[in-house]
């Protein structure tokens, strides 16, 4: 079904611009054109169709449905909510407090807070094109683990306690009254769910494309430019440390799924082990420096270091059980 | 006079949000102040979870987006 793309790719770079197919260069500008017009295409056709499934669906809605569900069950669907919420992270404040000051425990809300970086329509429409559902679907169950088990360990250790003042006076003001009117489903008709589609289709493809092309530029140029062999030969054998490694060089660093998933496969497809490949990406994906600047408005120092130290060992830990279950996946 | 707020945690939808109400006052000759609220504490006391939101002589009136032509002018001239 993608081979389309292959052959546009080919015609452009090798007919053309009358690249050479053995060059480097060729290779790389080759893997380039494949993947940035695949994923447009399919950015664009996807957003539409999932922003049209999910018109009605909010934060609001899903505060109104998490605030006063059982803790186990509340993990479990703060995560799921993540997933499929469409959210941007400049809103991840305000919808901190917004979960705090309706009572929901803060292990919840970071489930939720979590899971929404790393998994996303966008994510898991590259991850399906580019890595396959095999992989995807591991992706998927990572993520939401790393959301889930996160938010229990924060309510085990009793995070509350290092809220900012305001924020814990919320969250004890929310548990004790409830906001009772739960905000009403609307109903949509077809034309109001297409506008909202094609609104959320600019809005999200004006925000990601650039960040494909980064992504897919990185992942050409490891394609075309780190020699053949060489990550195999240095990190193909999963060395322990590589993975720690990986997950202290990835989380300062900064890209969201869509810029990153691309880099992946180039990782992968060059002989990075499963595991050091999905650490490195995770944290870059769901924590970065800016986000944590962010939550010290609301979390104290202390919080934010726990916050960090356990990323760090999630995700050198999945590092750990992909490369040592999964040598070749 | 019209006491409007832009409440958003410095984002640029927040800041085109404010503009594009500023600019359309102008234009209609509404009497309007327009000032950007950054405070976090402020903005869940409006309970706004999706920034930007607008909130007009103290009445919440959008939140998630930037409001369109026609959604401002509405509020302006009502």
């Amino acid at each position: 079904m993608f081979e389309i793309f292959t052959r546009l790719a080919d015609w452009l770079v090798y007919h053309l611009a009358d690249l050479s197919a053995d060059t480097r260069m060729g290779q790389a500008l080759h893997f380039f054109v494949e993947d940035t017009v695949k994923i447009f295409v399919l950015l664009v056709v996807m957003i539409y169709l999932i922003a049209l499934l999910r018109a009605s669906l909010n934060v609001e809605r899903v505060r109104d449905f998490l605030a006063g569900k059982h803790r186990g069950a509340g993990y479990l669907m703060g995560a799921g909510f993540g997933a499929v919420t469409p959210f941007c992270s400049c809103s991840s404040i305000p919808v901190f407090l917004g979960f705090t000051s309706a009572g929901i425990p803060v292990g919840i809300t970071m489930a939720f807070l979590l899971t929404s970086p790393l998994i996303n329509e966008v994510a898991v429409l590259l991850l399906l094109s580019l890595l396959g559902w095999k992989f995807t679907v591991v992706y998927i169950l990572v993520g939401m683990t790393v959301g889930i088990a996160g938010g229990f360990f924060l309510d085990a250790i009793k995070a509350e306690r290092w809220l900012q003042s305001f924020a814990a006076k919320a969250l004890q003001q929310g548990r004790q009254n409830r906001p009772a009117g739960a905000a009403a489903a609307a109903t949509l008709s077809m034309a109001e769910r297409h506008q909202f589609a094609r609104d959320e289709t600019l809005e999200i493809f004006g925000r990601v494309w650039k960040w494909v092309i980064i992504g897919v530029g990185l992942g050409a140029a490891l394609h075309g430019f780190v020699p053949d062999g060489w990550i195999e030969t240095h990190l193909g054998d999963g060395q322990w440390w590589t993975v720690p490694a990986a997950v202290v060089v990835g989380i300062p660093l900064y890209s969201n799924a869509t810029g990153v998933i691309p880099v992946m496969e180039s990782l992968i497809t060059n002989g990075l082990p499963i595991g050091t490949t999905l650490a490195f990406c995770m944290s870059t994906v769901a924590a970065s420096f800016p986000e944590f600047i962010l939550l010290k408005q609301v979390m104290q120092w202390r919080l934010l270091a726990l916050l960090f130290v356990m990323l760090l060992c999630a995700f050198t830990l999945i590092g750990w059980i992909f490369n040592f279950l999964f040598p070749v996946l | 006079m019209k006491n409007i707020k832009v409440l958003g945690s410095g984002c640029t939808k927040c800041t085109k949000t404010a503009e594009l109400i500023e600019k359309l006052a102008r234009e209609l000759g509404v009497e309007a102040t327009v000032q950007k609220e950054t405070d976090v504490q402020v903005i869940m006391a409006y309970g706004v979870m999706r920034t930007p939101a607008v909130v007009i002589d103290e009445e919440l009136v959008h939140s998630g987006s930037i409001p369109t032509q026609t959604e401002v002018t509405a509020w302006l001239q009502s």
